[in-house]
């Protein structure tokens, strides 16, 4: 039952996905690209479960690995974005 | 614990989805970034709290906050170090390190049982292992090559070999095979096959890729690395993950149909069309390239009262912008009209050239979309193409031979004159020889952008 829950969950997602980002203005593509790619180390969460959770050596070091990368792809994506975004601020008015 | 740490998941989706939101439009996409990475904060201080994690028998978190301390100042550091210039090759870096990640997660899971060959793991979990591993691979390696394309390590041009599709399809078929032998005897071998076959597949499906097209694939990849976190969110079955991959996977698609019909093809073709191999034939043009000098040039600028300039990658690897924002400066000076035509896909990235420009600190209202400008360009004096080729090639509105033919391109060749600079009278990324550069109304200068440009500043300074 949860499995339907989480596909349900997924199909919603894709919807909204579609839906939230049909217009967007070109001069904002890059900072689209880069903000959701430092979305998609969402998976950082995963890192830290299977770090955390995780009894065999093997397993545990995994995660450890998994938790760098995907730090490295939040903290520098979201950095690098408003870097970005900075530029285009300043210059709005 | 366990219902505040959902509640807390659901805020963090929120939170992304209003941050995406306001990602689309220029007033609130600094403060939409903001938003969105106080969810991923929430994410990550309440998945430590939870129970399993800090129950001591596994990674401590001394362990966890020191993994933690050296993403994040690698992360920072790239962040900051990095130019304008060589954003497109750290966005797919990014992206290459949060599919491993992913790829590792649905690893990790899957190592933990340790003795995974009993038949007590759900086939729908063994399948979301192989999902996730299948396309973090794919993302992994295939953002890599980008990375190293875009930054010039490796040549950008397509590589292709006779029976390359054959091959492509053969991996792809022996990863769809082992990957249903793993779920259904669940035995590490066939997935570290997987594992092995996944990296394969994107190093190949990457170099038939050429540096123009490169804006498809960053999109494409990026949408992979999203349905990747999403798939290791099904392996762990958590919440956020599904939802942050989801939205990541679809705003990635999104951008790469806008990439695709900016160029006016398939995504397949794209894909697997080998484009910009080097294999091209020569054609016939009549008429010749005339060159200009800096200083008729300088002559022409000084009489114009409406100058386009159209920038394309050739402007970033010479990095001209702030010249040509100096330049631009001063012909408005001078009671002349500025406009930046900036093409969809000009440049390694999307929205690329509005970047750089927006380094350059050129004003918002000076960029206009390819419509835009097209719609005046017969009032223009002068066109200056800045290292852009195939987005202003006639030949893809008048040439019905032409491979690039149907794509919508700046009409420069509508202008009054045009001013090409370009280092050399090769031809564009896609191989084919520019028809704009033999026109009555094309002078070429030759020679670096960025020196032709600043000797146009100095010449109007004397």
């Amino acid at each position: 039952m949860e499995l339907i829950l989480l596909v349900f969950v997924f199909v919603m997602a894709v919807f909204l996905g579609f839906e939230l980002i049909q217009k967007v203005p070109s001069q904002l593509h890059t900072p689209l690209m880069s903000g959701s790619n430092a979305i998609s180390g969402i998976t950082i969460v995963g890192a830290l479960l299977a770090a955390g959770v995780v009894e065999g050596s093997l397993g545990k070091w995994l995660g450890f690995a998994a938790l760098i990368l995907a730090t490295i792809n939040v903290v520098g994506g979201y950095m690098v974005t408003d870097r970005m975004l900075g530029m285009f601020k300043k210059k709005g008015k | 614990m366990e219902y505040f740490i959902n509640i807390s998941y659901i805020v963090a989706s929120a939170l992304f989805i209003f941050g995406i939101k306001m990602l689309g439009s220029a007033d609130t996409a600094r403060r939409g970034n903001m938003i969105s990475s106080i969810g991923m904060l929430i994410a990550v201080i309440v998945t430590l709290l939870n129970r399993d994690v800090n129950d001591g028998n596994s990674l401590s978190f001394g362990l966890i906050a020191v993994g933690l301390l050296i993403g994040a100042g690698i992360g920072v550091f790239a962040a900051k170090k990095v130019q304008m210039t060589g954003m497109p090759e750290l966005v797919a870096l990014f992206n290459g390190f949060g599919g491993l990640a992913s790829l590792l997660v649905g690893w990790a899971e899957f190592a933990k049982e340790g003795n995974f060959d009993k038949s007590e793991y759900p086939v729908f979990t063994a399948a979301a292992v192989v999902f996730a591993v299948l396309v973090g691979g794919i993302t992994f390696t295939g953002s890599l090559i980008a990375y190293l394309k875009l930054s010039g390590k490796m040549g950008g041009s397509a590589t292709v070999f006779p029976g390359q599709k054959a091959l492509n399809a053969l991996v792809f078929v022996a990863l769809l095979v082992f990957g249903v032998i793993f779920v259904v005897n669940g035995e590490a071998w066939a997935l570290y096959v997987v594992i092995a076959l996944s990296l394969l597949l994107g190093v190949l499906g990457v170099i038939p890729i050429g540096g123009g097209d490169m804006p498809v694939v960053i999109s494409f990849l990026n949408s992979f690395s999203g349905i990747a976190a999403s798939a290791a969110g099904f392996v762990i079955l958590n919440n956020v993950l599904i939802v942050a991959g989801c939205l990541v996977g679809a705003s990635g698609i999104i951008l790469t149909v806008i990439m695709c019909k900016a160029m006016n093809r398939t995504l397949a073709n794209v894909l697997f069309g080998g484009f910009g191999s080097s294999s091209s034939k020569a054609q016939e043009v009549e008429g010749e390239m005339k060159a200009l000098s800096v200083e008729d040039a300088f002559y022409v600028l000084e009489a114009a009262q409406s100058v386009i300039f159209v920038p394309g990658y050739g402007m970033a690897v010479a990095q001209a912008q702030h010249a040509v924002k100096e330049l631009a400066e001063i012909l408005e000076d001078n009671g002349c009209e500025v406009r930046h035509a900036i093409h969809p896909v000009a440049g390694r990235m999307p929205g690329h050239m509005n970047v750089l420009l927006a380094e350059a600190d050129v004003p918002y209202e000076q960029l206009c979309e390819m419509d835009d400008v097209n719609a005046i360009m017969e009032t223009v004096d002068v066109a200056i193409v800045i290292g852009a080729n195939d987005v202003v090639n006639p030949a893809a509105a008048e040439d019905e031979s032409s491979p690039i033919y149907g794509m919508p391109i700046i009409n420069v060749h509508q202008a009054k004159s045009v001013f090409a600079l370009k280092r050399g009278q090769g031809a564009g990324f896609s191989g084919l020889v520019n028809t704009l550069f033999f026109r009555e109304n094309t002078r070429m200068i030759y020679g670096d952008a960025k020196e032709t440009i600043t000797g146009l500043v100095s010449q109007f300074k004397d």
